[in-house]
């Protein structure tokens, strides 16, 4: 383990490139978070009506539909055949997704992910254990249940409970009580489970993971043999399971990040002092020698920091 | 060495059985709790009426997706997202409290050519045929028109007035020589739009109240045949039936001893439903 490990989660990155460039992605990424909310707020708050509606249905510009897929989904479990206007708006978004990766959903759309971003900052900073860590199966026990609940009461039965929309929606047609399941997810991410909402249950997050599986967006760590083991890609990474196949892979083994649980987020290249870590396609086949054996021989799990 | 490695993947079966039971369980027992979290909150109060053309209850919630388009489009800001813990829909799903604002009846309907899914049904075409709800006179005792007063605002504003709502005039009992005119609603007319309840003019609460069809009305009592009603079959038959008459062995009160001199107390043969000579009388007297 390198002597760097022990220093702050993207310090040398901070140190080589300033905190911006740093953060670049993060900085982005709240950006088209922010922007998918505002341009929604537009109409009720200065009453330009170019995009109505919310995440999970909108028209724009009175042309453009666009519908939550997962939504549908659950309409088709409860047995309701939507109208055309829903059914494009729903292919559009879940071919979007698709070819960009679909928890690109979860880090650049999602309101959800500033909130379990922040809970995990908390989380860091009062130095809490993992807490409870579910099998990697859960998600889609869960995703798998809520369909069957929307058969079985014949309802859209995640939107009586979705912490997404009763955000986003009560942040722009108003909220009530529905703060109390955004507050609950904060708190369980801090206190019970770390990056339990978003990297183990949200069945939303599944579900776009899915639609994403062979998605053409991908990061790959192309640069790996300059790897200097600092750990704090694993650290940053909201999934970080994803990236030692990439990264430890050997010469013969692909540096694409292939596994749909990988939100593209971009935080690994932002922290990474090496510049490991770009952005590509699926079809990227540049060469990306794997690393050096160093004589040091490397501890098998590279989450230390961040367990 | 092999009974080594049957055993570890033998382990590794029990492991994923284990795991999946604890999955499927534990989801199973989420999976309850949300079914009933969903039985409980789709609720839908007495006062909380659907936009136009809104599907029945438990087809609405298969198909309502919570977008809010049509409160956007309504000019009118009629229809509201309803909000958690506030005594209205389940959560995010459009409707209207027709004391606050009522439906204005729009004749492009724009709210159902808002919606994306069909849960406002583009059948509706005419907004005539809209079925918010039902109009009822729900306090009899205060209606200024039931006092014998001449309010008349439910019926005047009514955009289907002389039809859903209409004037009935009965003799006023209290002074003995006025009218009550009293707002009647004609339930297959009315479109539970709400002006009239939005109109009245009683202090906070209305008078005359829009509640959800399956609240306001009864069902008709098809076990009883209406004999004033055209062309019933059934009714037509139970005319021709023998009525029960005063024979030996009844207990008829005009005949104590179950016997009457044939001249005495029987019905013209002519009125109606009276006693025809040609028919056999039953035994022990029917019972029609
Ligand atoms: S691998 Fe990189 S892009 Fe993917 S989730 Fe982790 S930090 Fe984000
Ligand atoms: S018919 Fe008009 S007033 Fe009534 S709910 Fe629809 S848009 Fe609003
Ligand atoms: S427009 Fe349709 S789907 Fe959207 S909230 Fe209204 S009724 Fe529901
Ligand atoms: S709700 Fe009232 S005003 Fe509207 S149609 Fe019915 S009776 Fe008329």
């Amino acid at each position: 383990m390198s002597n760097k490990t022990k220093l702050p989660v993207g310090q040398e990155a901070i140190e080589e490139f300033g905190w911006m460039y740093a953060h670049r992605f993060l900085l982005l990424r709240r950006a088209t978070q922010f922007f998918f909310l505002a341009i929604f707020l537009l109409g009720p708050w200065f009453g330009i009506w170019w995009f109505k509606g919310n995440l999970s249905g909108s028209m724009t510009f009175n042309f453009l539909p666009l519908n939550d897929p997962f939504i549908t989904v659950q309409s088709f479990a409860a047995l309701h055949w939507p109208e055309t206007t829903a059914l494009i708006g729903a292919v559009i978004v879940g071919v979007i997704y698709a070819l960009i990766g679909g928890r690109v959903y979860c880090s650049w759309v999602c309101p959800i992910n500033p909130v379990t971003d922040g809970a995990h900052w908390i989380h860091e900073k009062l130095g809490m254990q993992k807490g409870w860590q579910p099998k990697h199966n859960t998600r889609y026990w869960i995703l798998a249940m809520v369909v069957a609940v929307s058969a079985a009461t014949g309802t859209i039965a995640w939107e009586f409970v979705n912490p997404i929309s009763m955000l986003h929606r009560g942040l722009i047609f108003g909220m009530g009580f529905a703060w109390a399941f955004v507050v609950a997810v904060f708190l369980f991410d801090i206190f019970v489970s770390r990056r339990g909402w978003c990297g183990h249950l949200c069945p939303v997050g599944t579900f776009y993971g899915l639609l994403g599986t062979k998605s053409v967006v991908r990061i790959s760590a192309v640069k790996r043999s300059e790897c200097d083991d600092c750990m704090d890609c694993f650290a940053v990474c909201p999934e970080m399971h994803v990236i030692s196949p990439a990264l430890r892979g050997k010469d013969e083994d692909t540096a694409l990040i292939l596994s749909p649980d990988c939100t593209n987020c971009g935080r690994c290249i932002d922290v990474c002092a090496m510049d490991v870590f770009k952005f590509t396609h699926r079809f990227d086949d540049t060469p990306a020698p794997g690393r050096v054996q160093r004589t040091r021989t490397q501890p098998a799990t590279g989450a230390s920091k961040a367990a | 060495m092999s009974a080594h490695i049957r055993n570890t993947s033998s382990m590794d079966r029990r492991r994923f059985l284990q795991d999946s039971a604890r999955g499927l369980t534990g989801c199973a027992v989420a999976g309850m709790g949300l079914a009933y979290f969903i039985s409980d909150a789709r609720a839908l109060p007495a006062q909380a009426l659907r936009p136009p053309g809104a599907l029945s209850e438990p087809d609405f919630l298969a198909a309502c997706i919570r977008c809010g388009l049509c409160v956007r489009d309504c000019p009118y800001d009629t229809l509201v997202l309803a909000e958690l813990g506030e005594d209205g829909a389940a959560t995010g799903t459009p409707y209207f409290t027709a004391r606050d604002i009522p439906c204005e009846m729009c004749e492009d309907i724009p709210c159902v050519a808002a919606c994306p899914t069909g849960a406002l049904d583009k059948d509706l075409t005419n907004i005539d045929d809209a079925d918010m709800g039902v109009a009822v006179l729900i306090d009899e005792e205060t209606c200024l028109n039931a006092l014998g007063l001449r309010c008349d605002v439910c019926y005047r504003v009514c955009p289907v007035i002389d039809e859903a709502i209409t004037l009935e005039r009965s003799h006023n009992e209290r002074s003995g020589h006025h009218a009550i005119f009293m707002p009647t609603v004609h339930a297959d007319k009315c479109t539970g739009c709400g002006k009239c309840e939005k109109s009245c003019v009683l202090p906070n609460e209305a008078a005359i109240k829009v509640l959800p069809r399956r609240i306001a009305r009864a069902d008709a009592a098809d076990h009883y045949k209406l004999g004033w009603e055209d062309r019933n079959p059934l009714v037509d038959d139970l005319i021709d039936l023998p009525d029960r008459l005063p024979g030996p062995g009844t207990d008829n009160l005009v005949a104590p001893g179950g016997y009457l001199p044939a001249t005495e107390g029987i019905p013209e043969a002519s009125m109606d439903g009276g006693f025809n000579p040609g028919l056999k009388l039953p035994g022990t007297g029917g019972s029609n």
